[in-house]
């Protein structure tokens, strides 16, 4: 990662929010013909899917985690494809690796420990995810410790009844502290857009986000009712290009939970291409927060490689 | 390339429909098409062949058959043989062919997609996802029409053969749309689809004898536009056209007076509106799909592109980088945006517009993509820096190119928005809810799109104002398109009634003078001495005179017109104050009502009792149009989006009404009752050979609290009065009553600024009776649908939390 990508944020302009303005209707025009309209075939194809699993931080984030199977994902994640199917390709030594393993702070060590000279960095949610209510100062610490233990990004979750309540500058306050607090390591800031009241708020939500320095913007803890959609991804990428044409800043993009299959994930990679750029298609810039998208990955991969369709068992498990 | 270095490209690369199935369909025929006449394929030896192209690639895909005046007479006179019995099995069973043929449309919309983008160049998104499927609903609703026909329609009849001439841009929608409401309601039809873009048409000719649709029910034609004049111009009951303005024109002055029933859908200049409380990102796709949508050859395209000046900077700068991701290419590519215009002479009429733009100050800016190298390709095309008079601006280009300019205020764009000969669509971007449903009624146009656009559906009417055409396809309104009242047919001939040649002079009398009475035009809500200073003796039913009244000339008319359009704030007077009014009227009658029986009997020699009846039905009619002022509500529609369609009534505008001689009271009264009744202005003949029933009637209109200007009344002769009257571009509608001859110069006149007109083609109409005269049915004569489109929603997809 490197140093300029990160965000130095800005002051907080409320003149930014006032034209934002979201059409729902709108939106979902746009999403929902951008599959008819950008169908990815054949090398494009597999070379959309081998660039969704370099994007994916490949999480797990349960109460029933140890560290014999964080050590197995991580283990996923250094080798997220079957080298014969890579070879099949011509991309033997292409050294694929997922974006990064997120996973709770008690974690950090053993995956920072597991994924030792990989290049694949370590995401900790932290900031009393995922409802982000504990008092202030354990949010703060929580961000220090992750950090200290290694890891190199933090996904932090904002109070959404700043949100809900239109309370821009308390939200812009909170992000900026936790920005502080995670010093070099890159901040994603997870919006809960599921719990929003509207596409508007979520779009005011973003720019903020990325005005009180946000490295990433990201839709959702995974555990919300509603987690990332084409709509919700559309609005926030307008507002990361939006923000980029004010300041200059590249701010990264993660849409997290619910995605899971492989079709689905070169939909989010070609709405990336259409409203961001091609720059933005590097884990640098993009990430998708899942755990089972992988397997569908790997599965349609083999059929491109073998032209028959695979079952799960043969992939090795995460 | 390798998948290494698509890795690092990223690049999407071309994802090619297969086109096997329509290669091989080709291949069967021969790669020769003949004509589907009477249920059977004739290839006529002598005719001639013309080949058809593929936009996309430059070659050939079949050779097509030129239809000669013996085929088309054949095609009309089996279309004749055929439509007693197609009408006589009745609705329902008309229903199950039309959902048989929906059903096959879907069935095989595969192959017909990939036909249609082939020959039309269109990319196969639209086509399969848009185009088709389209077609398919049409055939559904169309079938549902069939079935309630007679519920929904009592007391009418089908027209009988409908002559259907279509355009090349969405040759099987088009298609579909003329056929499916023809069918519906009892007609039969002989089509003739654009001879770029037959192909569909004669798949569809297939699916009609795959559904075993009786003979001589559906025919199709093909050729180029002499067969479609001939089709027009054949032995055919209704003329149904889509295309340009310029032919519509034509095809008006072609058959003026003939009777036949017209539907005009033509071309369009459509605002697209964006002002600064808008989703200016939204609004940017929104222009992709006005204006980029089927490479702009589309008659309600998003042609002129309105920005409030205090984001103008901003959206511009939006509108170019997006701009920029279109991908341009083969119309088989799964993965663009833009295909190819129809034919090379329609790219070489897009270059030669641009060209006059730019020479007359235009700036353009265009998409920087990469283009194919074969192929009828242009780069969609943004245009700035023009006037309002830029032919950029004003004439309908019928390709990817978006013409801008910015505006003030509300009331700025609206008057941008109608500054220009066509009426058929506009968008307008607003989050302000307030806003847009002040702004939809402002705009002279059929179909209104807010936050969205190029948005259709069979239940809702698409049609025109202005010059864009007249007539609506869709809908209930498209159904009427193709019906008529069962008593037209038994109408008997209208014969002016002459005044006597010779007028007896009275005779100087003894004793103190009479009080002179001059009966004077109203005009503006005043009465006006005739502009030319002349009157004309008006006698009664023995020959001896009556009184004079003014002579008037085409300067009346003039001074009439501009009253009626000074007054038409009318039409946004409220349903209860018009109803108020018109009811003070007829109690105002009502109160003179022996005054005006004395004056029929004197007059028209009636009876007495004829007289009163004809009064008293006078009274009715003002009651009728009263209660009608605050009942002829719109629709709502819900179509296939989280929305709704607005159905509104609108008047047309300012309206001439050419009264006939019979029922010399009760007609003019019900004509002008009604026509105000619906909002419209109006300029109004009265009988020529009773005038005076209509003078001594306009100091009851300045009694009731008629405004000013609403009601116009002009005297003198009829076709002298009319001639001006259906020149004139400010009259929006004319209704007239008079001979086969007036009839005909009235609607070869009207084509100019398209009026909407009204005509007796010769026949009396009965003013008494109550069936010719229904309420709603005068309504609707009087007004036009405006759809709006009002997609809605706002509430985020949220979940329960966990």
């Amino acid at each position: 990662m490197t140093e300029t990508l990160i965000n130095q944020g800005t002051t907080f302009h409320p003149g930014w929010l006032d034209g934002i303005r979201v059409n729902k209707s709108a939106v979902e025009r746009r999403t929902g013909s951008l599959g008819g309209r950008r169908a990815v075939k054949k090398d494009s194809q597999i070379a959309f899917m081998l660039k969704a699993i370099s994007c994916i931080d490949l999480t797990t984030l349960a109460g029933d985690d140890t560290e014999g199977r964080v050590r197995r994902l991580c283990l996923k994640a250094r080798s997220p494809v079957r080298r014969d199917i890579l070879e099949a390709f011509g991309l033997g030594d292409m050294r694929l690796t997922t974006g990064a393993v997120c996973v709770y702070h008690e974690m950090v060590e053993t995956a920072v420990a597991a994924l030792q000279g990989s290049g694949v960095p370590v995401a900790a949610v932290s900031t009393g995810f995922p409802a982000g209510l504990a008092p202030i100062e354990t949010r703060l610490e929580e961000i220090r410790r992750s950090v200290a233990a290694g890891a190199g990004e933090i996904d932090i979750v904002v109070t959404r009844s700043h949100v809900l309540t239109g309370n821009w500058q308390a939200l812009y306050d909170e992000v900026k502290a936790f920005k502080e607090a995670c010093g070099p390591a890159l901040m994603k800031t997870i919006l809960a857009t599921g719990e929003h009241g509207n596409l508007t708020q979520v779009g005011k939500a973003s720019m903020t986000a990325m005005m009180a320095g946000s490295d990433f913007i990201k839709t959702s803890t995974g555990m919300e009712g509603v987690n990332a959609t084409l709509p919700v991804s559309l609005v926030m990428m307008r507002q990361i290009r939006d923000f980029y044409e004010r300041t200059g800043q590249k701010i990264g993009y993660k849409p997290a939970g619910g995605i899971k299959a492989a079709k689905e994930a070169v939909l989010y990679l070609a709405l990336v291409k259409e409203e961001l750029g091609r720059a933005w298609l590097e884990p640098e810039l993009f990430r998708f927060g899942a755990s089972s998208l992988l397997g569908d990955l790997e599965r349609q991969l083999e059929y491109h490689a073998t032209g028959a369709y695979s079952a799960a068992y043969r992939h090795p498990m995460g | 390339m390798s998948v290494s270095e698509k890795f690092e490209s990223m690049d999407y690369g071309p994802a090619l429909e297969s086109r096997a199935n329509v290669d091989k369909w080709l291949a069967d025929h021969g790669g020769k098409f003949g004509l589907f006449v009477n249920g059977e394929w004739i290839a006529p030896k002598d005719a001639e062949q013309i080949d058809t192209y593929s936009p996309s690639t430059g070659e050939k895909l079949a050779t097509l058959t030129s239809a000669r005046q013996e085929d088309v007479d054949a095609a009309v006179a089996a279309a004749r043989t055929a439509q007693g019995k197609w009408e006589k099995i009745g609705g329902h069973a008309r229903a199950r062919y039309l959902y048989a043929l929906a059903r096959l449309v879907q069935k095989h919309s595969r192959i017909l997609s990939v036909l249609e983008s082939l020959d039309n160049g269109k990319p196969i998104r639209e086509s399969r996802d848009i185009d088709i499927p389209l077609v398919a609903r049409h055939f559904y609703h169309h079938a549902g029409w069939a079935q309630l026909l007679e519920d929904e329609f009592p007391d009418h009849e089908a027209v009988g053969v409908a002559g259907q001439v279509i355009p090349w841009n969405f040759p099987m929608l088009m298609m579909a749309w003329k056929i499916a409401p023809a069918l519906a309601a009892g007609n039969t039809v002989v089509m003739k689809p654009a001879d770029f873009t037959s192909l569909t048409a004669l798949m569809f000719a297939e699916l009609c004898q795959e559904a075993g649709l009786p003979k001589g029910v559906v025919n199709i034609v093909t050729g180029k536009g002499d067969v479609g004049a001939m089709v027009v111009d054949a032995d055919v009951d209704k003329v149904a056209f889509t295309g340009s303005t310029g032919v519509g024109k034509m095809i008006r002055r072609s058959i003026a007076g003939s009777g036949k029933k017209l539907t005009l859908e033509l071309g369009g200049k459509s605002p697209f509106i964006v002002f600064e409380d808008a989703d200016l990102d939204g609004a940017v796709e929104g222009i992709v799909d006005a204006i980029w949508f089927n490479q702009g050859e589309v008659c309600c395209a998003g042609s002129r592109l309105l920005v409030q000046e205090g984001v103008a900077d901003v959206f511009f700068a939006k509108l170019k980088t997006r701009m920029g991701n279109l991908r341009i290419g083969d119309c088989l590519d799964k993965c663009i945006d833009v295909g190819a215009v129809v034919d090379d002479i329609q790219k070489k009429r897009i270059e030669a517009l641009i060209q006059q733009g730019v020479d007359e100050g235009a700036e353009i800016f265009q998409c920087s993509s990469p283009m194919p190298g074969t192929g009828s390709f242009f780069p969609p095309t943004l245009v700035t820096g023009v006037g309002t008079d830029n032919t950029l601006f004003k004439e309908e280009v019928f390709g990817p190119v978006l013409t801008a300019m910015t505006f003030r205020t509300q009331n700025e764009a609206v008057g941008l928005a109608n500054n220009t000969r066509y009426g058929l669509a506009g968008t307008i971007w607003s989050e302000s809810i307030s806003r847009a449903l002040e702004v939809a009624p402002a705009l002279k146009a059929g179909i209104i799109w807010i936050n969205g656009t190029n948005m259709f559906d069979a239940a809702v009417g698409f049609g025109g104002y202005r010059e864009s055409g007249f007539g609506r396809e869709g809908g209930r309104e498209g159904m009427l398109a193709y019906l008529k009242p069962k008593f037209e047919k038994t109408l008997k001939d209208y014969s002016a009634i002459e005044a006597p040649a010779h007028v007896a002079v009275p005779k100087a009398g003894t004793g103190m003078p009479g009080v002179d009475q001059t009966a004077k035009m109203y005009i503006g809500g005043k009465q006006a001495r005739p502009d030319g200073g002349d009157s004309t003796a008006i006698t009664t039913h023995k020959g001896a005179f009556a009184g004079l009244v003014g002579a008037g000339n085409y300067k009346d008319i003039r001074n009439a017109v501009e009253a009626a359009t000074k007054a038409q704030g009318w039409a946004k007077t409220n349903g209860h104050t018009k109803a108020q009014i018109l009811y003070y009227v007829a109690e105002n009658l009502g109160y003179r009502a022996a005054e005006f029986e004395k004056r029929l009997v004197e007059l028209t020699g009636a009876s007495a009792k004829a007289a009163a009846r004809e009064v008293e039905l006078s009274v009715e009619r003002l009651f009728a149009a009263a209660a009608m002022a605050d009942k002829h509500d719109g629709a709502v529609h819900a179509p296939p989006i989280r929305g709704v369609a607005l159905a509104m009534n609108e008047a047309v505008g300012t309206l001439a009404i050419v009264c006939p001689d019979n029922a010399p009271l009760l007609a003019f009264v019900t004509l002008t009752a009604f026509a105000i009744a619906a909002g419209n202005t109006t300029v109004v003949i009265p009988s020529e050979r009773y005038p005076l029933l209509a003078t001594d009637f306009y100091q009851i209109l300045e009694t009731s609290d008629v405004p000013g200007g609403v009601v116009n009344i002009v005297t003198g002769e009829r076709d002298a009065m009319a001639a001006p009257l259906c020149k004139h571009y400010g009259v929006d509608g004319m209704w007239y009553f008079g001979s086969r001859e007036g009839c005909e110069t009235v609607e070869r006149e009207a084509a100019e600024n398209m009026k909407r007109t009204w005509l007796n083609y010769g026949r009396a109409y009965d003013f008494t009776s109550n069936v010719q005269f229904v309420a709603r049915a005068m309504m609707e004569r009087g007004s036009e649908v405006k759809n709006i489109w009002v997609p809605y929603g706002d509430a985020n997809e949220g979940g329960k939390s966990y």
